[in-house]
């Protein structure tokens, strides 16, 4: 009885190892890091004054973030002209 | 939360180039490899010559990222693709899959030889510790590190070429087009999915 069992559990392992098959396509969680080993932008202290185009605290993306879409915004010349 | 993108205002590019010398300048880009550059077509028709500029578009679902043998890409939290020149065998399939041919091989020998793949990294280095020597030799300058965006973008003169934030670059150039009156025909809704009605033909001198 348990040399059955045994082996029916041995066959149904083997019968369904096929349906193990992983996922091969990167799927991307958007602000999910799911990649190798890296440093955030915003995990650095900012760098000396004269190297660096914005200022952020060390570790908070959120202040990364902003200092980088205030940056981005310098690119608006219609508002960086007419709307100072 | 950020999610970094290039958007090229096909309007404004006057086919200047500063963005492919400022990227080489910028990241020492080696001999024989572009990692941007500026294409046109209709070149010489007059009314009808484009021109943008194309490197790595960051995609959202990377097909290099999906056919690499050897898993070497990532994708950063703030959405930029980046890639392992430790872990790349140079094989050239993600040339293949990339629809804007931003994958680079230096020549690295006699015979042809292909060295490491080499593309945009919109200026966020590569996996080495950021703003390190290591990671400027491998990869060029880690400009977000720096609370810079990419010198392309920033190199423009035209600002035809913007990088930044999805959101933000997408604001700043739906503000430019509603100013200037035209050109919504390149980002929006018809462009995507085609004109609402069967027949009709796109605004004269947006893009068809």
């Amino acid at each position: 009885m348990r040399r059955t069992a045994l082996g029916a559990a041995l066959g149904a392992a083997i019968f369904l190892a096929g349906c193990g098959e992983e996922q091969q396509v990167t799927v991307y969680k958007q602000g999910k890091y799911q990649g190798k080993p890296d440093t955030q932008s915003w995990s650095n202290a900012p760098p000396a004054e004269q190297l660096r185009g914005s200022t952020w605290a060390k570790g908070d993306r959120g202040s990364w973030e902003s200092a980088i879409n205030q940056r981005a915004m310098g690119q608006h010349e219609d508002r960086r002209i007419y709307q100072q | 939360m950020a999610r970094m993108k290039f958007l090229v205002d096909a309007e404004r590019c006057i086919e200047c180039n500063g963005c492919v010398t400022a990227c080489k300048n910028e990241n020492e880009v080696p001999w024989g490899v572009n990692r941007r550059r500026v294409v046109t077509i209709n070149d010489g028709v007059v009314g009808a010559e484009k021109s943008i500029s194309v490197a790595c578009m960051h995609c959202s679902d990377a097909p290099c990222m999906a056919v690499c043998p050897v898993d070497c890409f990532y994708k950063t939290e703030d959405g930029v693709v980046l890639h392992d020149k430790d872990l790349c065998i140079g094989c050239g399939y993600c040339f293949y899959a990339c629809p804007f041919g931003a994958p680079q091989f230096p020549q690295a020998g006699a015979f042809g030889l292909r060295g490491k793949m080499d593309k945009c990294t919109f200026c966020a280095g590569g996996p080495e510790a950021d703003r390190s020597d290591a990671e400027f030799k491998k990869y060029g300058r880690n400009r977000l590190a720096e609370g810079k965006l990419p010198a392309c973008a920033e190199m423009c003169s035209t600002k035809a070429l913007l990088g930044g934030d999805g959101d933000v670059i997408a604001d700043i150039y739906r503000e430019r087009v509603l100013r200037r009156g035209k050109g919504s025909e390149v980002w929006g809704w018809g462009t995507a999915y085609g004109p609402g009605k069967t027949g009709a033909q796109p605004a004269a001198g947006g893009k068809s």
